[in-house]
């Protein structure tokens, strides 16, 4: 009777593990099946066709997801790092640290819509339009807990011996944490920066009422802007099969962008995240 | 790298060079180093101004949404939540019509509720059964590879799961497995005997028209998408478990389920029910891949099969297209309310996750 029960809750976990990764392999194969049929070189050099008509491609989405992405990396990235930096080296244990920790894994569970929502309160009203300056606003505030956090847990892996080595020969605290601590830590804190970025890369909720989209070339920060998870979106819900080719290979080429940051930070953890200590 | 300095400063006094200028060289040389209690103070301040960017971040959130969901939380008040009006023709309710002015949230609650209450259901066991295996059964070989692949699941974005939804799984949904769930909950004797609980039959869980698109596809879909984050989080607290704990249960000549029932789970159930409320967390908040299935109507019924619309898939949907400042203040009401919500039920899950691994980050990426 125990060894039946043994047996039969090893079946369920076998079980339970095939349920999940199926999907998984069903969403990989239809999307290089249906994505790499569609990709070719127009997707990348075109801008979207009118309604209705065959052809075109999504160069303005990739172009404006570049600039929505830059813009978010420019305000998460330094005020992550910066947090991040304090909670490792100024305010361990202290209750504020504590505080700011706690505030980051909420912020980090906030839906992205709401996000998208705060931003087109404080950038899209005042300018009373929208822009892909209020895109990057809405993402960046999503990256900073990611990096926050990350940078933290990096720099707290770093020896004290190192720091108290800098220390001791002089350095000033502040370079000893910039030039010593954090650059001991780089690839790790790097790798924590690319993970912000693949997650926001792939975030439409914000996008929707903040970069808006845009059927048209434009670089200007001060404009709509298109954006390729925007375009998935707009051409999964359009009622035309060319359109709903192009999201297929859109989503084919977000996802192998996603998958190879991800891959890469796996495999860069897997050599050692620091190298110089350890 | 900061090149080695020869000296030592010691109280004041140098060791060496011993020449009587060498004190005030040593602060000179220090100071072109950049050693000053000025600059360590401004880059602390600096540091610390970054870390307060984050409570700045969440207050700015709460301050602008409260003040931009003014004009109905003036008009309607808390009653926003659950009244509704009834249409003087049909004699049916009716909750949000934004063309005369009706705005009642109370299909978007209910709507993110079943949504991700089915969403769980299919999640939590299926999650668990990944973390026992990974933890306990899997060989080393695979571990990897597996644990690689449900990382994965949680990098893909919330629309590419809605495009796969659009045209993947719903019609799955539609062809195969509805039709299921359709014969077994209107089997005549189930109505016949259960009918009364509004559970069975035309009226019940399953009744109505099979479309594909609704609560269940968009419950579905939700429950693939919280898997890997329930099921990582509790792989997370089951390996934290100590192993003399497993050890003793072997010794004592248990099984290896009851090994994993005794020492394992019950020695992790509280983590386990963080890492489940977190993943609730995620649903209810969860956009896209809701908004592309669930059909986007303002309405509550008992069919799992119809149409519905989430808080969040509102907003996705209605924000951009809404014309009058109290449809747009309404949407940013339903905002605020999910926020408030999703910052409660994250907050409840990451103090539990916390109490478990003590203090060690629990990480949803």
């Amino acid at each position: 009777m125990r060894t039946a029960t043994d047996h039969a809750a090893t079946a369920l976990a076998i079980l339970a593990t095939i349920l999940v990764v199926a999907p998984l392999i069903a969403i990989f194969f239809y999307l290089v099946y249906k994505g790499a049929s569609s990709l070719n070189l127009a997707f990348f050099t075109q801008i979207p066709k009118p309604e209705g008509e065959v052809g075109g491609g999504m160069a303005n989405a990739i172009i404006g997801s570049a600039v929505i992405l830059a813009i978010a990396s420019v305000i998460g990235i330094p005020i992550g790092i910066g947090g991040g930096i304090y909670l490792a080296e100024y305010g361990r244990g202290t209750k504020l640290a504590n505080a700011v920790r706690f505030t980051a894994d909420v912020l980090n569970g906030v839906p992205s819509i709401v996000m998208g929502i705060a931003a087109y309160a404080l950038v899209v009203v005042p300018m009373h339009h929208f822009s892909a300056f209020a895109g990057g606003v809405a993402l960046g505030i999503m990256m900073i807990p990611t990096v926050t956090r990350s940078t933290e847990e990096m720099l707290l892996m770093v020896p004290h011996a190192v720091r108290e080595a800098a220390l001791g020969l002089g350095v000033p605290s502040w370079r000893s944490v910039l030039a010593i601590t954090l650059k001991t830590a780089s690839p790790g804190v790097v790798t924590g920066c690319m993970l912000a970025f693949a997650r926001v890369a792939g975030e439409t909720a914000p996008l929707l009422f903040t970069a808006l989209g845009n059927q048209f070339w434009s670089v200007s920060l001060n404009r709509e802007i298109a954006a390729l998870p925007l375009q998935i979106y707009i051409y999964a819900i359009s009622p035309y099969d060319d359109q709903h080719r192009l999201a297929w290979a859109a989503s084919l080429v977000l996802i192998v962008l996603i998958v190879l940051s991800v891959a890469l930070v796996r495999y860069v953890a897997g050599r050692g995240v620091l190298k110089g200590a350890s | 790298m900061v090149p080695p300095i020869p000296v030592r400063e010691n109280d004041g006094a140098a060791v060496e060079p011993s020449t009587s200028a060498g004190a005030s060289e040593i602060r000179k040389f220090l100071q072109s180093r950049g050693n000053s209690a000025l600059a360590d103070q401004t880059f602390k301040g600096l540091m610390m101004l970054c870390a307060f960017c984050i409570f700045v971040v969440v207050a700015l959130i709460v301050v602008e949404l409260i003040l931009q969901s003014q004009p109905t939380l003036q008009k309607f008040g808390l009653p926003f939540f659950f009244k509704y009006n009834v249409d003087p023709v049909t004699k049916m309710p009716l909750f949000w019509d934004p063309v005369n002015g009706t705005f009642y949230a109370l299909p978007f609650l209910y709507g993110t509720l079943v949504t991700s209450l089915i969403a769980l259901a299919i999640a939590v066991p299926l999650s668990l059964g990944v973390a026992i295996f990974l933890t306990e059964m899997c060989p080393k070989f695979l571990r990897g590879p597996l644990a690689f692949l449900t990382e994965l699941l949680a990098a893909i974005p919330s629309v590419v799961y809605g495009l796969w939804a659009v045209f993947v799984l719903v019609p799955l949904l539609r062809e195969h497995v509805n039709p299921v769930f359709m014969s077994v909950f209107n089997a005549p004797w189930l109505v016949k005997a259960f009918g009364w609980t509004h559970l069975f039959g035309d009226d019940g869980l399953f009744g109505g028209v099979n479309l594909g698109l609704g609560m269940f596809a968009a419950g579905v879909v939700l429950a693939i998408m919280i898997l890997p984050i329930i099921a990582s989080l509790t792989r997370e607290v089951m390996t934290a478990v100590p192993h003399s704990q497993r050890e003793a249960a072997l010794a004592l000549g248990a099984t290896r389920w009851e090994t994993i029932r005794i020492a394992v789970l019950r020695n992790a159930r509280i983590g386990i029910v963080g890492s489940i409320i977190l993943g609730l967390g995620r649903a209810l908040g969860e956009t896209m891949a809701v908004a592309m299935v669930i059909g986007n109507t303002p309405q509550i019924q008992m069919s799992l099969l119809s149409t519905g619309n989430s808080m969040a898939s509102v907003i996705a949907n209605e924000f951009s297209e809404a014309t009058s400042d109290l449809h747009r203040s309404a949407l940013i009401e339903i905002g605020l309310a999910l926020f408030l919500v999703t910052i409660i039920v994250n907050g409840l899950a990451r103090l539990l996750v916390w109490a478990v691994t003590r203090g060690a980050p629990a990480r949803v990426n």
